[in-house]
């Protein structure tokens, strides 16, 4: 259970303004199917990129799910997130086989680089940092995946190197 | 004169080691010099230890290259394409002469993996052209009954790939006999289990052979609606499923009276994971379709009498419905010729860990332990000792070095208290700390656990804490019974094998390895230098060479010394936390 993710002492922050009619094609699709909560939430943080408070309510109104059972699926699958992430997510493999070739060290190098701990997000939102239990790659151990690109066999070094040199030629 | 064609493996791990770059730079200089050969591309073939791979195919055969990196596709499409001169060292794999890495490819029986590498996953045509499909029209050809095709299925022997190993003939045969208007076929694709890529690569590398396994389970079953539940950490995977489902239907191979069969309806969707490793367990993954939490369910009633929306429903891992078709155009015997007595056919393995050829490998079930890891596998990178294979993934255990002739089957493993689970196989050498690889698969379990049975989501906590205190150098006199007494709770108690699995790793590692156990709790020692809170850092004076690095960067100012003068730990202040030891680009800090 995702117990670590919800945390009580954190004061509810103020919904995000966020545009909420971007999510009517998405309602429209999947309203009155079986089985479309998960597709629904998974759908809405395709386009915000997490699931704001107030997309929650829209869905609930419009289709008549219960804001609790989504909530209750949100909080179990680690992919939904409640909070904003940076643009890009920096996904570290701790599978077994990354485990073994010491993905610690890659964690550890890229806290440093960021100067953030992992789950968090830069200030400048441009990177957020999770650890992933197995992308697959066992045989390029350790992994690191960001967005759609996998990058293998990593040290702190490289991996240090490569976020840096994505920040760089984005910023030109 | 047959074309010369160039195919480069773009599977997620040839991409992952740089395949999609040497991909372009052999298309640009294609397209400047106005080169002539086709350019390809195919998926893993296996051998993921030497990608990114490019094989050449030319009038005098095949060469399959390995390493190729953008420099070396200049070297290799300057010399080969251009000079029709093949570089001898570079090649990896070719029948025309004794390649190093012909052994890997030669001592596999490929009936799963049999188009991986082979063609290009997003053709239709090109798995036509490799019998694809023919199992199903066969069957529809020869107006082969539903009942048949289970006798074949049973007979071969086949069980299920995706850990259970329950027989898949049989799990038909049940979902066959429950009569409704509506039933399903399930096809999961949630592999989980950490170190496992089997079903990646065939998903990536051969999406018809699944589809076509599930049109034929179908069939038998008279099920009208497929679903493919696969993990949304696969994109690649679910792209091509979707090429490979608009395809199919384009052709009529889903949609209405397929294969010529009146009245047999089928259509498949894909449903994506959300990231929860329980739901790979079945009853789990049918709430997840529902659109609920990932909870297990009580069973019976079993999903082939009540699943999916409560109808009869047949559920089979990726890598079962591969070895469909084959078996359909091939017969049951020949499938039944591989294999020992009770477990029949190939299974696919994911080797990964501190071995040297690490990739996927198809051998027939029977094989040693130590064939697949030293004769397939290559043996132990850098020569280090072979200390355990862990199988089964988090459900698993570590067998230890002396028990590596073991037989590969799902009963012998299961005696020595791991289990064959998905296929996946991660090798360790002396420098794994197997009281930490129990620890990690705790942990793993524990995030993983829904939450419902009290004895799996407390307990699994609690064995965790004492497993801490033990890698903390915290570990007491009573603390090896005490996981034991949890772990058999545990078991008895979980409704689902997330939870009656989940203390496996910890049992196995007890039994075969309680030496270190013992020398972490009443030594505080860890003989693998692994468990830093039990380490002591210092510095070798000999390598030092005073460049003040180390001294930087400790945390708690625990380093003293001067420029070009050797350093000094104070072990009153120092927390282990390993920062010089990574810093240090001289390696005369040491861990004992």
């Amino acid at each position: 259970m995702r117990i670590a993710r919800i945390n009580i002492n954190q004061p509810v922050a103020e919904p995000d303004a966020v545009d909420l009619q971007l999510i009517e094609p998405l309602i429209r699709k999947y309203k009155g199917k079986k089985g479309n909560l998960i597709p629904l939430l998974q759908g809405t943080q395709d386009i915000y990129g997490y699931l704001p408070r107030r997309a929650f309510e829209k869905i609930a109104d419009e289709t008549g799910l219960n804001l609790c059972d989504m909530f209750g699926v949100a909080t179990f699958y680690a992919q939904f997130r409640l909070k904003p992430v940076g643009k890009h997510i920096i996904k570290v493999c701790h599978g077994t086989a990354c485990h073994v070739q010491n993905a610690k060290e890659i964690s550890e190098a890229l806290e440093e680089a960021l100067k953030i701990k992992d789950g968090e997000t830069t200030e400048d939102r441009f990177y957020t940092l999770e650890s992933v239990a197995c992308l697959g790659c066992c045989s390029l151990a350790p992994v690191m995946m960001i967005g759609d690109q996998s990058y293998g066999k990593l040290t702190g070094n490289e991996a240090t190197k490569i976020v840096k040199n994505i920040r760089i030629s984005e910023n030109n | 004169m047959t074309k010369t064609t160039v195919t480069v493996g773009l599977g997620s791990c040839g991409i992952a080691a740089g395949a999609g770059k040497t991909f372009d730079k052999i298309r640009a200089m294609k397209e400047t010099e106005k080169l002539d050969f086709e350019l390809k591309k195919t998926s893993c073939i296996g051998m993921c230890y030497c990608e990114p791979l490019v094989e050449i195919r030319d009038e005098t055969g095949d060469y399959l290259y390995g390493d190729v990196t953008e420099e070396r596709a200049i070297e290799i499409i300057e010399k080969h394409i251009n000079q029709k001169d093949p570089i001898r060292d570079y090649i990896v794999y070719t029948d025309l002469f004794d390649a190093p890495e012909n052994e890997f490819i030669n001592s596999q029986v490929k009936i799963v993996l049999r188009n991986c590498g082979y063609m290009d996953p997003e053709s239709i045509e090109e798995y036509e052209a490799r019998e694809g499909y023919q199992a199903i029209l066969k069957i529809g050809l020869q107006k082969i009954a539903r009942e048949e095709v289970i006798r074949t299925v049973l007979d071969s022997g086949i069980r299920g790939r995706g850990g259970g190993g329950f027989p898949t003939g049989l799990k038909w045969k049940y979902a066959n006999a429950n009569k409704s208007a509506e039933k399903y076929v399930i096809c999961n694709a949630d592999e989980g289990d950490p170190g496992a890529f089997m079903d990646r690569s065939v998903l990536e590398g051969d999406p018809h052979s699944v589809l076509e396994g599930m049109i034929i389970a179908a069939y038998a079953i008279e099920a009208n609606q497929g679903v493919i539940y696969c993990r949304a950490e696969y994109p690649l995977a679910i792209k091509r499923l979707n090429i490979a489902l608009k395809q199919a239907r384009e052709k009529g191979y889903l949609g209405k009276d397929i294969a010529g069969i009146s009245g047999f309806d089928f259509d498949i969707y894909i449903k994506e994971g959300a990231g929860a490793f329980v739901c790979g367990e079945e009853t789990a993954l049918i709430a997840s379709v529902e659109g609920e939490r990932g909870m297990p369910r009580r069973r019976p009633p079993f999903p082939a009498v009540s699943g999916l929306w409560k109808k009869p429903t047949n559920i089979n891992n990726v890598e079962t419905f591969a070895n469909i078709p084959w078996i359909i155009l091939n017969g049951a015997g020949a499938f039944a010729a591989y294999g020992t007595e009770k477990s029949k056919g190939t299974k696919v393995f994911a080797l990964a860990g501190k071995v040297k050829h690490s990739g996927l490998v198809e051998v027939p079930m029977g094989m040693t332990i130590r064939d697949v890891i030293f004769k397939l596998g290559g043996g132990i990178k850098k020569n280090k000792r072979f200390k355990a294979v862990q199988m089964g993934g988090p459900s698993g255990g570590c067998i230890p070095e002396y028990l590596a002739d073991t037989i590969v089957d799902y009963d012998s493993v299961n005696a020595t208290g791991a289990i064959m689970g998905s296929g996946g196989m991660v090798v360790m050498d002396e420098s794994t700390c197997m009281v930490d690889v129990a620890k990690f698969f705790l942990d793993f379990t524990r995030k993983e656990s829904c939450g419902k049975c009290t004895f799996c989501r407390m307990g699994t906590m609690r064995m965790l804490e004492i497993l801490d205190r033990i890698t903390n150098g915290k570990g007491m006199e009573g603390d090896l019974d005490k996981l034991e007494l949890l772990a058999y709770q545990i078991k008895d108690n979980s409704l689902c094998g997330l939870g009656q699995t989940a203390p496996n790793p910890v049992l196995t590692t007890i039994k075969y390895f309680r030496d270190e156990y013992e020398a972490h709790i009443f030594h505080h020692k860890c003989p693998a230098k692994v468990c830093r809170p039990l380490l002591t850092y210092t510095v070798d004076p000999e390598k030092c060479t005073g460049c003040l690095v180390c001294l930087k960067n400790c945390p708690v100012k625990a380093i003293t010394g001067e420029r070009k003068k050797t350093h000094f730990i104070d072990q009153a202040i120092c927390t282990k936390c390993g920062v010089c030891f990574s810093k240090c680009k001289f390696e005369s800090i040491v861990l004992s």
